[in-house]
């Protein structure tokens, strides 16, 4: 069916979906794929074949009764696999629940209560994913179809409302139009920077040539970020209809999309995108029945984190090392083989589909003045519910940690609101934020103010076990080991940042590397050409700036007040406690724990190697590490 | 190099058109075949594009996906990014290596059976810590559960090499 109806192809997919009567949709992402969705999918199959009922894998003719489904990524990984039937929410399921939730849930309209989400902070178990906390207190504006929609079938998007957006650029809008428009909506890059993107459109349409391209940046390198690729996995169609627009705002014919291949499961649906995109004549020659070409071009990442930036992603399309030049002349200008490029990321390209249908001034009514629309975040760490978020921006992080997130965890997983220390956000290039920025609106400018960064929206709440020279360190590690050497100050940098922090953490530092730390983090902050040597000292400073007394406390009395850093671990055995069972002194390696049976026994410092066996070994938590 | 894998990379090659700006596309498909990047190879698709070994060399040890030595039959990916490091990755790692008699430079084990990569993120974060083994990825992972994998992994070889 030729793509210059849309219409008509909505109405038939309608007329083919009016027969079916119950929709089970699986989880398909690769968090659920992990835990075992398409196990249960398969069980599905099997199981509602042997009953001989009606069921239909996609929408098409003569399809009735049961349509079983896949979907992207829904969100709640940790919860994982999900599984919906109609409207009732059930999660952990496994392939042996399916016979009982066929002969329950699918014949009948009963409800299995046991596989229903439970929420650990008061035990209260809900139906609909409309009234638990992680999703309620959402704004799923991109993510609407996310989770819900088969991202294998065009059709479904179309039906859903797809591809309207960019059939009207390409047959009814100028660029200078679609431009303007995106200069009404206020829409920023969500890669980090938070460029305004009608601003990069209309630079790159103001600039000469007949040859330009677009490019969509889905190497998302950021450890602890993951929300680019769900959307690939979960409605790859809005990133193409994404890339149509902007083609036709610029005026290119050709574009790329650049995915880590890491992502295998993002990379194949993505194809599959293109491809079905391409048999209906949405990409190609003559788009939608008019005179306008695009098409687009697939590139597997080869895994270099610098990628993520522009112009080391272009020379890595280029066929050459991955490597920063200086800019101008911006991609806008000279990108893509010399040729005027719009690099835009993932959530960017997807939004715009959206905003188009909704209208500048509807889209403009989520978040706030400055930052107008909503942010995905990738919620990890120590909280009950771990997964994939979306809130307007100016939300607080009080409202992400506590409400969606169901509150910090202790050490042993449960829920434990004094156990909170710090949320890590934009990854290697953010920072930290503590207690004191619980109430602060998030939004590009507030993070900057506070030494960090909304970045790609990776957000790793840390709890109290966790030492934050150790994560300034791990950090300082990932960027050393990416940086691409082209900078002295990065290459060596990131090296000495690195070597002072293992010295912080081993009990080695004196007084004045912590100084020395400090200049040369200003230092390289200001004399590296590309972001990631610029921001790379970003998680040392912010850690300096929030918990300096941390530092202080590895340097002058070699302790770890958070006890994670093994070097400096001291087990003491509580005389009080111990009842003298012997168990530890039987644990330990190297005979360094000494004591009478059933008298309170003592470790020998000197002798001690710091392996925690007889913290294990220990019965009466008698034994204790660091200060 | 033999003529066997000289007609493999000509076809590789003529698949992108003998283009040097796929230089990439091209490495990652002689990698897949060979699972490795030979030098051989490597000296022929620079020759076959004109452009210097060198750079080809260059690309190579550039990204963290390409290698130049060959890899174990059994790739152990652990997933070390902030999520899953938080969530204590760094034991599993440790675990591994003990099991297998790697270290932080040999990464594969003498009879090429595993190689053990630590990645930066896998995206999986949702379900930290993560470990995956031939492309599939296991949740939540303890050092306890990943030894009984590999364990199952080496079984299964085992069977297979005395069949």
């Amino acid at each position: 069916m030729p793509a210059n109806n849309l219409k008509e192809i909505k109405d038939n997919y309608d007329k083919q979906y009016a027969n079916i009567t119950k929709k089970i949709i699986i989880c398909a992402g690769t968090g659920c794929v992990s835990s075992g969705s398409m196990k249960v999918f398969e069980a599905f199959k099997t199981e509602l074949a042997k009953r001989n009922l009606n069921v239909c894998l996609k929408i098409s003719e003569g399809c009735r009764e049961i349509y079983l489904s896949k979907s992207g990524c829904q969100g709640f990984c940790q919860q994982g696999p999900l599984l919906s039937i109609g409207d009732t929410f059930y999660t952990k399921v496994k392939d042996t629940d399916v016979v009982e939730l066929i002969e329950k849930s699918v014949l009948k309209d009963e409800v299995v209560e046991r596989l229903l989400y439970k929420n650990p902070a008061d035990g209260k178990q809900y139906k609909t994913t409309a009234e638990i906390p992680f999703y309620k207190k959402q704004t799923r504006f991109l993510l609407q179809d996310c989770g819900r929609i088969n991202p294998e079938d065009i059709n479904e998007y179309i039906s859903n409302g797809g591809y309207e957006s960019a059939r009207k650029a390409i047959a009814e809008m100028s660029d200078a139009e679609i431009c303007n428009f995106m200069l009404d909506a206020g829409l920023k890059g969500r890669g980090g920077a938070g460029f305004p993107t009608g601003k990069k459109w209309d630079l790159t349409r103001q600039s000469k040539g007949h040859k330009k391209y677009v490019i969509c940046n889905a190497d998302e390198g950021d450890p602890g970020a993951f929300m680019d690729r769900s959307i690939m996995e979960g409605n790859p169609h809005s990133v193409v209809e994404g890339m149509i627009i902007a083609a036709k705002a610029i005026g290119a014919d050709e574009g790329y999309i650049y995915v880590r291949m890491e992502y295998p499961l993002a990379v194949t649906r993505i194809k599959t995108a293109v491809r079905e995109a391409r048999e209906i004549g949405i990409l190609g020659k003559g788009i939608f029945g008019t005179k306008y070409n695009f098409d687009i071009n697939i590139m597997e990442g080869a895994g270099a984190f610098v990628c993520g930036e522009e112009t080391a992603l272009i020379a890595s399309v280029e066929g050459a090392r991955g490597m920063p030049r200086p800019k101008p002349p911006f991609p806008a200008v000279s990108g893509l083989f010399g040729k005027p490029t719009v690099i835009n990321n993932v959530e960017t390209l997807a939004n715009i589909g959206k905003i188009m249908a909704v209208g500048a001034q509807e889209f403009r009514k989520m978040g706030t003045k400055n930052a107008p629309g909503t942010k995905t975040f990738a919620l990890t760490g120590h909280v009950a519910n771990t997964g994939l978020v979306e809130v307007p921006f100016g939300t607080t992080l009080r409202e992400i940690v506590n409400e969606i997130a169901g509150g910090t965890t202790g050490e042993d997983g449960s829920p434990d609101q004094e156990a909170f220390k710090a949320v890590q956000i934009g990854g290697p290039s953010g920072g930290c934020l503590t207690k004191e920025h619980l109430d602060m609106p998030i939004e590009y400018d507030t993070l900057k103010a506070a030494g960090a960064m909304v970045g790609s929206g990776g957000l790793v709440v840390m709890n109290k076990t966790t030492c934050m020279p150790s994560i300034a360190k791990f950090f300082m590690g990932f960027t050393q080991n990416e940086s691409c050497g082209k900078c002295v100050s990065c290459r060596e940098g990131t090296k000495q940042m690195l070597s002072m922090l293992t010295d912080i953490t081993e009990g080695k530092a004196d007084d004045k590397t912590m100084h020395t730390l400090e200049d040369l983090a200003n230092v390289v902050k200001v004399s590296s050409l590309c972001g990631l040597g610029k921001s790379a000292p970003q998680p040392v400073l912010s850690t300096l700036r929030y918990f300096r007394n941390e530092y202080n406390e590895h340097i002058q009395n070699k302790n770890c007040p958070a006890g994670a850093c093994k070097a400096l671990a001291k087990y003491t055995i509580d005389p009080a406690k111990c009842v003298g069972c012997t168990a530890c002194k039987r644990a330990c390696p190297v005979g360094a724990i000494t004591g009478e049976v059933k008298k309170p026994h003592a470790v020998d410092k000197a002798k001690c190697i710091k392996c925690g066996a007889c913290m294990k070994a220990c019965k009466f938590n008698a034994i204790s590490v660091g200060g | 190099m033999s003529v066997e894998k000289l007609s493999d990379v000509i076809a590789i090659l003529n698949e992108y058109d003998n283009n040097p700006s796929k230089l990439i596309p091209i490495l990652q498909k002689v990698q897949h075949k060979y699972n490795y990047l030979p030098e051989d190879a490597m000296t022929f698709v620079a020759n076959s594009l004109g452009i210097p070994p060198a750079k080809v060399f260059g690309v190579a040890t550039f990204f963290s996906h390409f290698s130049i030595t060959p890899k174990g039959k059994h790739i152990i990916k652990i997933c070390d990014g902030t999520a899953c490091h938080v969530k204590k990755s760094e034991g599993i790692i440790n675990a591994v290596q003990n099991k297998l008699g790697l270290n932080a430079q040999k990464h594969t084990t003498d009879d090429f059976n595993f190689t053990l990569e630590c990645v930066s993120c896998l995206g999986a974060c949702g379900i930290a810590p993560v470990v995956v083994i031939d492309e599939e990825v296991h949740p939540q992972m303890t050092p306890e559960k990943v030894t009984a994998l590999i364990d199952e992994v080496a079984k299964k070889e085992a069977q297979n090499a005395g069949k």
